[in-house]
């Protein structure tokens, strides 16, 4: 009996321990992502603009690009890396549908 | 009745066929199908149509004329970030969540999570007055889009608006909403872009207009300079740093607890479906959004070069035509018979926001295909939007308040046929609303993203990362963001009270970035001076968390 319990158990401490494990990932990842988002949205569109508008870029001021276009783009890669990396983490930790 | 006429008469006949020809494709009989469309939506279309249904009449017609006069160009990007950014909110935050959380509304989530029928209703009541307000000026955005290129009354264009996206919402539901949705944002897209790309090949003879538009915008400096506008490309000029931040901040988390968009992810195959779903949404919105700077940039580019000190005698006739709908006035003030087009009190010429992007075409003498296109295209994003906006009302009405409080018994087709008389009650409401619309309405639309991100996104985010949120924080918190956000945009916003902004000045439109804090705040504080959430609501914020349910043969 001991014997067999034994084994049942570890594996489902492991699990336990990869859904954790998975959870903090996730959060990480989030996180990460949340903060690239910040910088994109906020940092370089409007605290920096008035800086980042005497480059030039595209025949224009960088600043002007950023706000009303760049940042945009960096949402959208955002998302796409969001997307891949989860499903892959999803399959990694065996969470998977 | 001229050429012009008949072409766009072609464009509304032929769009309008295809979407009545997918709602009799798509019927459907079970509630799941008409909440959900099933949940049997692939990502890439189900992308297509929240974008559509997200990019109502507003996107279509009045950003880009937002960004180049009401906010003079740089700050106009707060519509742009905002109205992105929040889905990232929403792909990272909700998505997959919501997805996994599997029933049919918002308020079911609500109530769910936090073992609460009153605080369900309450949300429900939420998700209806916001929809409904919201709706309205989709409505009229019909009439009047009718009225001017059909030559009839706004009150038949109404009628004809309300009819058919009833006939699709009734018959198919969300199946038949997101088909049709898909259909239209081909439609909206192609319209919004053929100007962009005419217009900007034209001046700069680069067909690609998120690449021209930077050239024309830096030229736009000196132009407007000259006529005393502030720099087209200059930040703050028409709203403070703090405003901007707060406003944009507003828009994103407003956007990210909009009802209508929300449940967009439960139609998704999966939780990783409703992961594709976010990207390809946003995919799919920022071919719009990226496009919609250029023809701003342009369309101010070609006005002030066409009017600007032109002889009043010898306007195009684009002119004289809008003049007649009154959004368009000239006064000329002093005499000289010549269009003064400047910063203060010696501007003779005001324009409206709204008609920049419909007289974009004619304004850089594009063919008359171009506006037929430009009108389907404005219909066919004020229809979405409209259509997804009534569904979930109707949901709210059928599955949280009849279901859930007045028939507990309720059978499915029992269910299904308040469903759909909620969807014609909302139609019909709408519409009266429409033809005679309160004058709060506009008002309060744009309020709506404040009062979400108070209320909903907070207390959604913090349902699903935080296990140790409990009704009566969520409760507690929700009711201070909506109390504090409302009273604020009572007592401070043109129209109402009048009292201007009284708190660090900060605008009305922005407050809802601070009643969105406050919630986290309070939320996170009194769920933490109260007990715990049981150990079977552990379970299942637990089961949220992880795409496959934990089962005993795990």
């Amino acid at each position: 009996m001991d014997a067999q319990q034994q084994p049942n158990q570890a594996k489902q401490e492991s699990s336990e321990q990869n859904r954790v494990d998975y959870w903090k990932a996730n959060l990480n990842l989030t996180l990460t992502l949340l903060a690239i988002w910040f910088i994109a949205g906020y940092v370089l569109s409007i605290i920096l603009a008035p800086v980042l508008n005497n480059i030039t870029f595209l025949g224009g001021p960088l600043g002007f690009w950023i706000a009303q276009n760049g940042a945009i783009y960096v949402f959208v890669l955002l998302i796409l890396v969001y997307c891949i990396r989860m499903n892959s983490l999803d399959e990694e930790f065996n969470v998977d549908e | 009745m001229d050429s012009q006429f008949f072409i766009t008469l072609a464009f509304v006949v032929v769009t309008f066929s295809i979407y009545i020809g997918i709602a009799i494709w798509s019927r459907v009989s079970t509630t799941s199908g008409f909440y959900v469309a099933g949940q049997g939506v692939p990502a890439v279309f189900n992308g297509m149509a929240t974008a559509a249904n997200w990019m109502s009449a507003a996107s279509f017609l009045s950003m880009a004329g937002l960004i180049a006069l009401a906010r003079n160009g740089f700050d106009g990007a707060i519509y742009l970030l905002g109205w992105t950014g929040g889905y990232v909110l929403l792909a990272l935050l909700l998505a997959p969540y919501l997805r996994k959380f599997g029933k049919y509304t918002v308020p079911a989530f609500v109530g769910d999570r936090y073992e609460s029928n009153a605080a369900r209703l309450v949300a429900a009541i939420c998700v209806i007055v916001i929809s409904y307000v919201y709706v309205i000026g989709q409505i009229r955005g019909v009439g009047i889009a009718f009225s001017r290129f059909l030559q009839v009354d706004i009150a038949v264009g109404l009628f004809i608006g309300m009819f058919i996206v009833a006939l699709y919402a009734v018959l198919g539901g969300m199946k038949g909403i997101t088909w049709t949705q898909v259909a239209q944002y081909t439609a909206l897209i192609i319209a919004y872009i053929i100007p962009a790309v005419g217009i900007g090949s034209t001046l700069t003879g680069n067909p690609i207009p998120q690449l021209s538009f930077m050239d024309i915008a830096g030229q736009l400096n000196q132009i407007q300079e000259d006529l005393g506008f502030g720099p087209y490309t200059s930040p703050f000029n028409s709203l403070s740093p703090l405003n901007v931040f707060l406003i944009t901040m507003s828009l994103m988390c407003g956007t990210a607890g909009l009802p209508h968009v929300i449940v967009r992810f439960y139609t998704a195959r999966s939780v990783k479906g409703a992961r594709w779903t976010g990207f390809w949404a946003l995919f799919f919105i920022a071919l719009l959004y990226t496009t919609a700077p250029a023809i701003a940039a342009f369309a101010k580019y070609n006005l002030i070069e066409t009017v600007s000190n032109a002889p009043y005698d010898q306007v195009p006739e684009w002119f004289t035509t809008w003049e007649g709908t009154g959004l368009l006035s000239f006064n000329d003030l002093n005499g000289d018979g010549l269009i003064q087009y400047v910063a203060g009190p010696e501007n003779e010429l005001s324009v409206n926001n709204d008609i920049l992007v419909l007289a974009n075409p004619e304004i850089a003498n594009l063919p008359e295909w171009v506006v037929g296109f430009v009108v389907a295209g404005g219909l066919a994003a004020a229809l979405s939007t409209a259509s997804g906006l009534l569904l979930v009302i109707a949901s709210s009405i059928s599955h949280d308040i009849y279901k859930t409080f007045i028939n507990k018994d309720a059978s499915e087709q029992n269910e299904l046929l308040v469903a759909r008389i909620g969807v014609v009650v909302g139609v019909v409401a709408s519409g009266i609303a429409g033809l005679n619309p309160p004058g709060f309405v506009g008002e309060v639309v744009a309020f709506a993203f404040g009062l979400a991100a108070a209320s909903f996104f907070p207390t959604i985010v913090l349902g699903i990362f935080d296990k140790r949120t409990n009704r009566t924080g969520a409760v507690a918190g929700m009711s201070t963001g909506l109390i504090f956000t409302s009273i604020y945009i009572i007592t401070a916003a043109p129209g109402m009270m009048g009292m201007g902004p009284w708190l660090f000045d900060i605008s009305p439109q922005g407050i809802g970035t601070i009643g969105m804090l406050l919630n986290f705040i309070v939320t996170l504080v009194v769920s933490r001076q109260t007990a715990a959430p049981s150990a079977e609501m552990q379970a299942f914020v637990e089961n949220i968390r992880y795409p496959r349910t934990a089962s005993a043969s795990d």
